[in-house]
């Protein structure tokens, strides 16, 4: 395989592997940096990927892992993922400013999801994968995305409501 | 779309049970036009969606640079293996001489302290003839 080749299979879906590091490592840094590792990686055993059916699928199975590896050796080094700058605009009456608060805030609760949950709402409601392909990815049984899924839509949607409730009042 | 069927729609969507075309159409009705009162929240939630799609990697791909690296690196180490190896065998032949050169100037020093006594010897022989011939006569 050519790198011209190469490219043409994975420039795609590069940009998807990027937003799943982004997801999953926060800044925006470790996930460029994450990315580009991913792509070597990919470009080393390009071998193997000829042989694949579906490429797309087995880069962010690798992402998912490749992240993964990451936040542990992140959790034992006691560094902290989670971003608390939350910022409270609730006085203000620009309604405009108020929209773009309330689409950050889903960014902010999506972050504060287990890493399950945050891969598979990024899957699915972001990049629109079926439910097969998922499984696949995730390793995990369809019954079990689902209820994974459910919850952590129920969980941002009740945390959007409250947060709404309290800006009204 | 009608609001009963989008509450329909929602339903299910909260319970994962919607399709990805269902979705769409979710999608469709809370990033387009007016959203009714109570589903404010969704409008956030889909808008949030749909600029995330938006976030693109737009660092330059490398694929060579790790590999020509390393593969520089290894020269840079031979090269410098060898110089090294080198300069020692050059240094440990100047070494090599030095103590040689000790060696023999050690032993030449011998040799010729020797003869200077051998050469004393033979002068305490002359005195000897010298004084032999005399009784002698």
């Amino acid at each position: 395989m050519k790198q011209s080749e190469f490219l043409q299979v994975v420039l795609p879906f590069k940009d998807k592997l990027f937003r799943l590091a982004k997801r999953l490592l926060v800044s925006r840094e470790e996930a460029e940096d994450a990315t580009q590792e991913l792509i070597f990686k990919l470009w080393k055993s390009k071998e193997k990927i000829e042989n694949y059916k579906n490429v797309e699928a087995f880069a962010i199975t690798m992402t998912k892992n490749y992240c993964y590896d990451r936040l542990k050796s992140k959790q034992a080094n006691n560094l902290s993922l989670i971003h608390t700058n939350y910022k409270e605009k609730e006085t203000s009456l620009d309604k405009k400013i108020e929209y773009k608060d309330s689409v950050n805030l889903v960014h902010q609760l999506i972050e504060t999801l287990p890493a399950q949950q945050k891969i598979i709402i990024q899957l699915r409601d972001i990049e629109q994968y079926d439910f097969d392909e998922i499984c696949k990815i995730t390793d995990m049984k369809p019954n079990t995305v689902r209820v994974a899924l459910s919850r952590a839509r129920k969980t941002i949607r009740e945390a959007l409501i409250k947060k709404h409730n309290y800006g009204v009042s | 779309m009608e609001l009963a069927n989008i509450e329909k729609l929602i339903e299910k969507y909260l319970n994962a049970a919607t399709t990805l075309q269902e979705e769409t159409t979710l999608k469709i009705y809370f990033t387009e036009g007016d959203v009714a009162p109570h589903l404010q929240e969704y409008k956030y939630l889909f808008a949030y969606f749909k600029t995330a799609k938006q976030d693109k990697f737009t660092k330059t791909i490398n694929l060579k640079t790790k590999k020509r690296n390393y593969k520089w690196l290894s020269v840079a180490a031979s090269v410098m293996l060898l110089f090294s190896v080198f300069i020692g065998k050059q240094e440990y032949d100047k070494y090599q001489a030095k103590k040689m050169y000790a060696q023999i100037s050690k032993g030449l020093k011998l040799l010729s302290s020797n003869l200077k006594k051998g050469e004393k010897a033979v002068a305490h022989l002359y005195v000897y003839e010298n004084s032999v011939k005399k009784i002698v006569k």
